[in-house]
């Protein structure tokens, strides 16, 4: 590893969560999630601590906020609409700065941005700390179906195979004059996406016919076996665990 | 003549693909255990169909098929595939694993092999091919020729009985072309490289064999195949310019 290689959400670093094995860390990702989107909405203090929880566990992987900050901006198209709730709610409505608001449109808002921007946190963080082929290892580990995690690996192997590919296409076309302009370009542009898509396909096929060369029967042959001591699942969990205990008390308090 | 351990026997070898066009027309040939031979043909010979019958991809035609004395059938395809390791054209193709490790260690885990075992095979395949440094690169941030190297690896760890390289030379640049050749000449397995690349042909493999129309057409030492203008042309075979091959020496 360390090839300087990796995918730009990783952030290579030997800290403590980098260290965890990659199956704890989607566990506790996960469980963390679940437990946020359960908290009721009104108890704002507990999506505080939240916050709080998660950058203590950037700060034990040493992810500078910045850098988490920056990757957060990856919401802003989701929760575009979470904006508008306030205006188009229905129900008793307050003014604020000579607007009219909806209440309940409010709450709906604050519960979309909060538990949208603490789960997608959570994933940057567990991206920035990962390796992809981790990842999917720990999918494996999890009892993922086999057919998907081979999918989603297959997806990263030819991913950069295939932008190629069409950046190759485009450069021909350009090659030969051609310019995107308008409306009227559209039809060139959806032949070449055809045209990607039955090359791709046939790749497929090529690499079925490789596969199969090589003793593949329909399941992926487990290489590397990845394994975690009860240690460090307790120290993955902690993070689930502290945020279990605010959620209680949110909707005990 | 045939030799009694012959690594490799087809003997009229017909096939048919489902639309009806017919690729091969009789295949004789055998291999000894340890030679190397070039497949030569023109474009459109039926040297790929053949290929992907040697390991039973393709099948239902007539004729037969044998490797070490193992006719390929469906009854021991997994023992077949292990034998026969074909290194297909483009190394995209054969490289569908997200590190070279793993890509390598797919055959023979494929096979049960785990553990230091797996490990073994791995480090012995890659070393074979001078590749042992990038076991943990992805495929995709490899050159050309090396990629073409470790797919020579992901076969070479399946311990195979025969090495089936489809245009082993194509797209490479002259260095990793030597080096490829280099590798090749190290090996002690049998090795059938198909390609319409003669020089590469000459320098690798004392014999040859010419498919052409979906038979073997000629089968000889490269030395002399080359040589002989008429069986060349008749066969849509030229040498690139300026090369003789009466004046090149071997050492085989």
């Amino acid at each position: 590893m360390g090839a300087g290689h990796a995918h730009r959400l990783y952030r290579h670093g030997h800290s403590p969560v980098h260290g965890l094995p990659p199956h704890t860390k989607l566990a506790a990702a996960f469980l963390f999630v679940v437990v946020v989107v359960s908290t009721p909405r009104e108890a704002m203090w507990a999506f505080a601590v939240y916050a709080v929880l998660l950058a203590s566990v950037a700060y034990h992987a040493r992810v500078p906020a910045g850098f988490l900050l920056r990757r957060l901006l990856i919401e802003v198209p989701f929760v575009a609409f979470a904006v508008l709730m306030p205006f188009v709610a229905e129900g008793e409505r307050v003014h604020v700065l000579g607007l009219s608001l909806s209440v309940n449109g409010l709450w709906g808002a604050w519960n979309v941005l909060a538990k949208g921007t603490l789960g997608v946190a959570a994933s940057v963080l567990l991206a920035a700390t990962t390796e992809l082929r981790e990842l999917l290892l720990g999918l494996q580990r999890l009892k993922l179906p086999p057919l998907l995690v081979q999918i989603a690996s297959f997806m990263i192997r030819y991913g950069d195979v295939i932008t190629d590919e069409m950046r190759r296409m485009r450069i021909a076309r350009e090659s030969r004059g051609f310019e995107a302009k308008g409306v009227r370009h559209w039809g060139v542009l959806a032949k070449s996406a055809g045209a990607l898509f039955i090359r791709s396909y046939e790749r497929g096929e090529r690499v079925h016919l490789a596969m199969v060369s090589r003793g593949y029967a329909g399941s992926m042959p487990v290489i590397d076996e990845v394994t975690a001591s009860g240690a460090q699942w307790r120290h993955a969990l902690t993070l689930p665990c502290a945020a279990l205990v605010v959620c209680l008390l949110g909707w005990f308090l | 003549m045939v030799p009694v351990t012959a690594s490799l026997e087809v003997s009229g070898l017909a096939f048919a693909y489902p639309d009806g066009h017919q690729a091969l027309f009789g295949v004789d040939f055998s291999l000894a255990r340890g030679e190397r031979v070039a497949l030569l043909g023109p474009n459109g010979a039926g040297k790929t169909t053949l290929v992907l019958h040697l390991n039973g991809i393709l099948s239902g035609g007539t004729g037969t098929v044998t490797v070490a004395g193992l006719p390929v059938g469906r009854q021991h395809m997994a023992a077949i595939r292990q034998k026969v390791g074909i290194v297909f054209q483009d190394p995209d193709d054969q490289l569908f694993m997200p590190t070279v490790r793993e890509d390598v260690a797919f055959g023979p885990a494929a096979a049960g092999i785990k553990g230091a075992a797996l490990q073994e095979r791995v480090d012995t395949a890659l070393e074979r091919v001078g590749m042992r440094d990038f076991a943990d690169r992805p495929p995709h941030h490899l050159s050309f020729g090396q990629r073409r190297r470790v797919a020579v690896a992901t076969v070479l760890a399946m311990e195979p009985e025969i090495l089936v390289l489809d245009e082993p030379s194509s797209n490479l640049d002259p260095a990793s072309r030597r080096e490829l050749a280099d590798i090749l000449r190290s090996l002690d397995v049998t090795v059938l490289m198909v390609t319409h690349d003669l020089p590469y042909a000459l320098e690798l493999c004392p014999r040859s064999l010419i498919l052409s129309d979906g038979v073997i057409a000629a089968d000889g030492p490269t030395g002399e195949l080359l040589s002989d203008e008429e069986l060349m042309r008749a066969h849509r075979l030229e040498l690139p310019f300026g090369f003789d091959p009466k004046s090149v020496t071997m050492g085989a």
